[in-house]
């Protein structure tokens, strides 16, 4: 099959001042695409083809290429990760688009997440959220055994539900206020409902949503798109749970530093 | 060169009690004045700057992913061993140990095996605690299931993705750290080569992949986790950045590499579809559980599957090994299934394909329970394939899948370089010729977790901390080779992509140093690639600059070593003239099963660098079996 691609070219990393720096959409036509390609296989050849003519090929994120690793991650035709529903981008294949088709690539767009060129954005911002908080706080050493404590099989399943999440970003690409709040969620929600995780609970709420702040994410307007383009269908009640978790946490203890005074009801 | 092993004296279940006895201790006020430079963010790397952290040590971390928690540790799907005997089924810590060193075809240092099998269960405890989500019973105690090679049920699981489970327990582990300032990590960083003082590793030359600056970092020891080689072989279920680099060229600087011919095979993989492929995608040994494998009767026998009647299918596993039957382990059934492809009963347009098959496990546990079990890996065949495997079986075929050879290393994990330590699937310490399913996550947590902690304080404690910096004069030099090499890679400009040499190696490796090998393929192979590498220095295209992201120049690096590392691979095959796990030496078999030769042969070979165009020197580390006696390998 044949597909013409409008690509998003950057060479200069993206600043607060100037998002868009150098970058522009630049149409490719390519040929010889196989319906059994992945996407990002269809974008190495036309990497090949760059490189043959002499010019700079794209550069995008990308390494386990079997939907785990959170590393790739372009939006297609408008939509993270693509048309399919539960897929990253390296699980996609050409045979969801028709033969002919004109298909625009872009990488994720996000204050937070700076473009560093072309479609490889700087997604640290979301490491920095995880070492606020999103954590059980033991070392390594002599734990008890694994068995000691039950965990019943329903919140064990729900933990895994949030816990799935790769931390592709694509959550934040979709969401118009560029909000984290399902990444944030899914991190509260899988410690929420382990028993191993419940004792920092409520720090953990706090940390973890003073780091989203600062990094310059927005908040959640129940839009739910971040849930639509979830490559792992993590759930929108993850939100809901960390939107509880804030609240809880406000309530039974005040922030460091702020003594609570009497009389406030 | 000197080859160690430093195996404590005494029973072998003995053994590590004593060694971390013997190992002097960093008193706790001193630790934050030793600097540990970990390579490597996988499931050892994140372990051990974690662990190395908590215990006082100043850590810095490198990975080349943008985040340590996308290192390829994450793709591991099955599960994890552990010796808990939580089935009751008869398990034990020297059942485990027997299991592995038996699966390795006797060709893994017993001490270290055994120090694996009593680690495995703290491993368990450890995830548990850090929150990961294994999967559990409705009683709320933890589940198990089977992996090949073994007749117990040991095998800790998360759905189909245990490893990004264990590895964001690692990762949580590792960000505290960084969080509370313990750690610096240095991500989109690649170790490009190792700095040597006195004999010494004590730093690291770096390349920012985002700046493209060449950076220096000094340290009072190195550790490297920095994973396996399988894409030496282009197509393998690595992911694409994993290379050898970092383990490359720290045996160009004199560490000794042990068995790189012993490469794991991985039986159930999706078959490959066209020459677009960039990878192949592994579908879980745990399908064995419940799905059969099989294929037609009959020769050239084009019918659907579902057209075939039950009289006319071979379930070839079953047949040939009874008392395991698709739980083989992963060599034995990776071969079964090359023999019936070459008797030209391979399934699909290819021929090149088996079956495997859930239709009697759907029949009997119903649709809804093979979905709870294997449902994220039937819909990613799904997605590959556009096929269906609840109605029709699924086809597989075997895959590059993991290196069990690497940096020889002593019972500290110390490799002939003092104080560069090699950590998981990077050294080549315990699985021998053939690891079982299950067993790299075991070992790269053990490793990580549990081993480096203490052994690195047995050499720390005699270096002076912090005495080397990195205006030692070795760095700049260093640095220089490394600026050097860049600067060569950029200066050729000439007409093939590295991809395509990346290829052209991989069908040579393939088709000589794969599956099957033989001395003729062998010596074929060792006139091509040396021709192939001297093309790729004559006519490769790398395009931009070093001063920017450039992931040409990146892939250009990686497949320039691989050039090298390719050629010692088929050398070390050559030289061993017997069948063993995952080597198999055609001359040397019985009808299809390897065929091991203890009398000359019951030894980890280990490779020298002696300079450049120069044969390495081989050295032998002899392997006593005072524990599990030298037997034929037989699952039948």
């Amino acid at each position: 099959m044949k597909v013409v691609l409008h690509v998003w070219r950057q060479q200069r990393r993206s600043t607060k001042q100037d998002f868009v720096q150098d970058g522009r959409m630049v149409r490719y036509e390519l040929d010889h695409v196989s319906p059994d390609m992945s996407f990002l296989e269809m974008l190495d050849v036309l990497n090949e083809q760059l490189i043959r003519k002499g010019e700079d090929p794209v550069a995008f994120d990308h390494d386990c290429r079997e939907g785990i690793c959170g590393s790739c991650g372009v939006v297609i035709d408008g939509v993270p990760h693509g048309p399919e529903r539960g897929t990253t981008a390296c699980q996609l294949h050409m045979r969801s688009f028709r033969d002919g088709a004109e298909i625009w690539v872009e990488p994720w767009r996000a204050a937070a997440f700076p473009v560093v060129r072309d479609l490889v954005v700087d997604r640290s911002a979301f490491d920095r959220v995880v070492q606020a908080g999103a954590f059980v706080s033991v070392n390594t050493g002599a734990p008890q055994d694994a068995n000691a404590i039950p965990v019943p099989k329903a919140a064990a399943d729900r933990a895994f539900d949030a816990a799935t999440c790769i931390g592709c970003g694509a959550c934040v690409a979709a969401c118009k206020n560029a909000s984290a709040m399902l990444f944030v969620g899914a991190k509260v929600s899988h410690f929420l409902h382990l028993p191993q995780g419940r004792v920092e609970r409520e720090r953990r709420a706090r940390n973890l949503v003073a780091a989203m702040d600062a990094e310059g994410f927005g908040n959640c307007t129940n839009q739910n798109e971040c849930e639509a383009v979830c490559p792992k269908e993590i759930p929108v009640r993850v939100i809901a749970e960390l939107n509880r978790e804030f609240v809880r946490a406000r309530l039974i203890e005040e922030p460091v530093g702020k003594k609570r005074v009497g009389g406030d009801g | 060169m000197k080859l160690d092993a430093k195996i404590p004296a005494g029973p072998v279940q003995e053994k590590w009690d004593a060694r971390k006895f013997e190992l002097k201790l960093v008193n706790p006020a001193n630790k934050r004045k030793y600097k540990v430079l970990v390579v490597g963010s996988g499931l050892a790397g994140a372990a051990a700057a974690a662990s190395l952290a908590e215990l006082g040590y100043q850590v810095e971390c490198f990975c080349f992913q943008d985040s340590p928690r996308r290192a390829h540790s994450i793709a591991a799907q099955g599960g994890i061993n552990a010796a808990k005997n939580y089935r009751n089924d008869g398990d034990s810590i020297w059942r485990l140990f027997y299991d592995t060193v038996k699966g390795g075809d006797f060709r893994a240092r017993e001490a270290n095996v055994y120090r694996l099998a009593q680690l495995s269960v703290d491993i368990i405890d450890q995830a548990v605690a850090q929150g990961v989500p294994f999967a559990r019973e409705y009683g709320g105690l933890l589940d198990n299931r089977s992996f090949g090679g073994a007749q117990v049920s040991r095998t800790f699981y998360a759905r189909g993705q245990t490893g990004q489970q264990l590895l964001l327990g690692a990762y949580a582990a590792l960000s505290r750290q960084i969080g509370l300032g313990a750690v610096k990590m240095f991500p989109r960083t690649e170790m490009l080569d190792v700095v040597l003082v006195d004999g010494h590793a004590k730093g690291i030359v770096v390349r920012d992949l985002v700046g493209g600056e060449i950076r220096s970092h000094a340290g009072d020891a190195v550790v490297l986790a920095t994973g396996g080689y399988g894409n030496v072989f282009y197509l393998s279920t690595n992911a694409k950045g994993c290379n050898v680099t970092a383990t490359w060229r720290a045996y160009k600087r004199g560490a000794g590499f042990a068995n790189p011919c012993y490469t794991q095979i991985h039986p159930t993989c999706i078959p490959v579809s066209g020459d677009h492929q960039s990878k192949l995608t592994l579908m879980s040994e745990s399908l064995r559980n419940d799905g059969r494998v099989w294929v037609p009767k009959q020769a050239g026998d084009k019918r659907r599957a579902q057209d075939i009647p039950e009289a006319e299918r071979d379930y070839f596993l079953e047949r040939k090994y009874p008392s395991f039957g698709n739980l083989a382990p992963r060599d034995i059934a990776s071969r079964a299934a090359k023999q019936v492809c070459d008797e030209g009963r391979g399934i699909g347009e290819t021929g090149l394909g088996v079956y495997l098959d859930f239709r009697d496990s759907i029949a009997r546990l119903g649709k809804e329970a093979i979905a709870a079990r294997y449902g994220n890996l039937f819909h990613m065949y799904a997605k590959i394939t556009a096929e269906d495997p609840y109605s029709q079986p699924m086809r597989i075929f075997p895959a590059v899948h993991y290196t069990m050879g690497g940096l020889w290393v002593d019972y500290d994990l110390q490799s002939t370089i003092p104080g560069l330590f090699v950590l998981g699937e990077a050294n080549f310490s315990d699985h021998g010729a053939n690891r079982l399913g299950a067993s790299a996550l075991m070992q790269g947590l053990a490793d990580g977790y549990f081993v480096i902690p203490y052994t690195i304080g047995g050499y720390l404690a005699g270096q002076r901390a912090g005495a080397i910096k990195t205006d030692h004069p070795q760095f700049a030099a260093t640095a220089g080779e490394v600026d050097e090499l860049t600067r060569r890679l950029l200066s050729i400009q000439g007409k093939r992509t590295v991809d395509d040499f990346h290829k052209a190696l991989g069908k040579i490796m393939w088709q000589h140093c794969g599956m099957a090998r033989n001395e003729r393929g062998l010596q074929q192979a060792l006139r091509d690639i040396p021709a192939l590498r001297e093309e790729f220095w004559r006519d490769v295209r790398v395009p931009g600059s070093g001063a920017e992201l450039n992931q040409s120049l990146e892939k250009a690096g990686r497949v320039a070593d691989f050039l090298e590392f390719g050629e010692l691979m088929c050398r070390d095959a050559l030289e061993r003239r017997e069948s063993c796990g995952g080597h198999f030496r055609e001359e040397w078999q019985d009808e299809g099963e390897a065929r091991r030769d203890d009398e000359n042969f019951c030894h980890a070979a280990v490779w020298e660098y002696t300079g450049p165009g120069r044969a390495p020197a081989r050295h032998v580390e002899p392997l006593a079996f005072e524990n599990v006696h030298l037997a034929v390998r037989s699952y039948k």
